[in-house]
């Protein structure tokens, strides 16, 4: 027997007023409104969140973990974007 | 919970590049999480959708012995209770289930393979609920048999594994202590009550120890999978906490433990126990238990009644996407 296959969503839960949505897992759902659904059920029995975001895995598009070298060590070597690259007076104070 | 080791050792394949094995395991050794699109061994992810999928299989299948009781809850506080634990396992199944599927298998894949039989699932849930006090003993042992085996796997270096057990580490302590306070308010009770509680505790009490998987001398893995830090105890270690924690709580509830073995060791401040019955564990697991037939019928009938609405959901996102479409045109 071959079921057609039910799509994954990604569940992202902003856990407070202000904060980020986070991802928090997945799930399968038919359509959105029954992601949003499912997610609630699954992931938000314990007041987890008050907000919730539900995406097809299909559309997220990701790094790939062999260009991770390519793609983010340009950034190590240029300390003169931090802020304590610059040396000031003591007397400056906070700054 | 519930991952049992059951023995089957997967062979490391020698095509895997040898350098790629070399970073993969200094990656292990510091302790880095191993994500979905790393590279990976054959054995290793192998070893995890196997892992994974029984843990989560028994999440589900551990569903029913407890749902048997829930129309005959003697309380509308206890029916609450119980119905959200069994809620929390179907939940722990359902985020399991999405960790395995980072690795590359489709859910209907292992579902298949759970109805089929092709896939086990924890020996404890072949075991029957018979009286109330069954409900508290599961509580209490099984689900603190499982937070031992569970915890130690929140440092799993699979990522998405490790997240999803902090996720169901977080709601387990909730299903033994219910288990455990109902069991407490049964030991104030009559005469027939506490020799309820006796009676579950002596059936449940070598399942119990024996989810924990066979002995370390007769076991046949671990090694690669201790290697991989997939898993980070022993079953005898595991098994050695869980005894020492759970022997105290006996006595507080005022039950006995059905071993005339257990003793306290002074030398290494554990409890000694008997030797569970292998030839026991060994029969569930193989399908003989009392209630492997029955599970597994349960299983099918709840997936093959809910076909019409998987089906029914799916032909109307196609009709509303096509409509959306048609509007838009
Ligand atoms: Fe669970
Ligand atoms: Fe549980």
């Amino acid at each position: 027997m071959t079921e057609n296959i039910t799509p994954i969503w990604e569940v992202f839960i902003r856990a407070r007023n202000g904060n980020a949505h986070r991802h928090a897992g997945s799930i399968h759902a038919a359509d959105a409104e029954m992601a949003m659904q499912a997610a609630r059920d699954i992931y938000t029995r314990r007041e987890e969140g008050n907000s919730l975001w539900v995406v097809r895995s299909s559309d997220i598009h990701a790094s790939d973990p062999g260009d991770g070298g390519m793609m983010f060590d340009p950034a190590a070597d240029k300390i003169y974007r931090h802020p304590t690259f610059y040396e000031l007076p003591e007397d400056v104070g906070n700054m | 919970m519930y991952t049992q080791a059951l023995n089957s050792e997967t062979v490391v394949s020698t095509i895997d590049d040898e350098q790629k094995m070399t970073a993969f395991q200094a990656r292990i050794d510091r302790e880095e999480k191993i994500e979905p699109n790393d590279w990976m061994p054959a054995a290793y992810r192998k070893t995890l959708i196997r892992q994974i999928s029984q843990h989560a299989h028994s999440e589900i299948v551990g569903m029913l012995p407890e749902g048997n009781w829930v129309t005959r809850a003697p309380s509308l506080k206890r029916k609450a209770a119980l119905l959200a634990k069994i809620q929390d396992e179907g939940g722990h199944g359902l985020y399991l289930y999405c960790a395995a599927e980072t690795l590359g298998v489709t859910r209907e894949h292992l579902v298949d393979q759970l109805l089929s039989g092709k896939a086990k699932y924890s020996s404890i849930f072949n075991y029957p609920t018979l009286n109330w006090a069954d409900v508290g003993v599961v509580g209490w042992l099984v689900d603190g048999a499982a937070i031992m085996n569970q915890i130690p796997l929140c440092r799993c270096s699979y990522g998405p594994y490790a997240r999803a057990m902090i996720r169901v580490c977080k709601e387990e302590s909730f299903h033994q202590r219910q288990g455990y306070e109902l069991l407490l308010q049964m030991m104030k009770g009559s005469e027939d009550l506490k020799e309820m509680v006796q009676d579950a505790v002596n059936r449940m009490w070598w399942p119990s120890l024996m989810m924990f998987g066979p002995s370390d001398g007769v076991s046949e893995h671990s090694s690669n999978s201790m290697r991989w830090k997939i898993k980070r105890f022993t079953n005898d270690d595991l098994r050695q906490k869980f005894v020492d924690a759970t022997v105290p709580q006996a006595k507080i509830l005022g039950v006995t433990l059905p071993d005339p073995d257990l003793v306290f060791d002074e030398v290494s401040g554990n409890w000694k126990y008997g030797e569970p019955d292998w030839a026991e564990f060994k029969r569930v697991i193989a399908g003989h238990g009392v209630c492997n037939k029955q599970r597994l019928k349960d299983r099918i009938s709840a997936h093959e009644n809910g076909a019409w609405v998987r089906e029914a959901a799916l032909v109307y996102a196609e009709k509303q996407k096509s409509r959306m479409a048609q509007s838009a045109a």
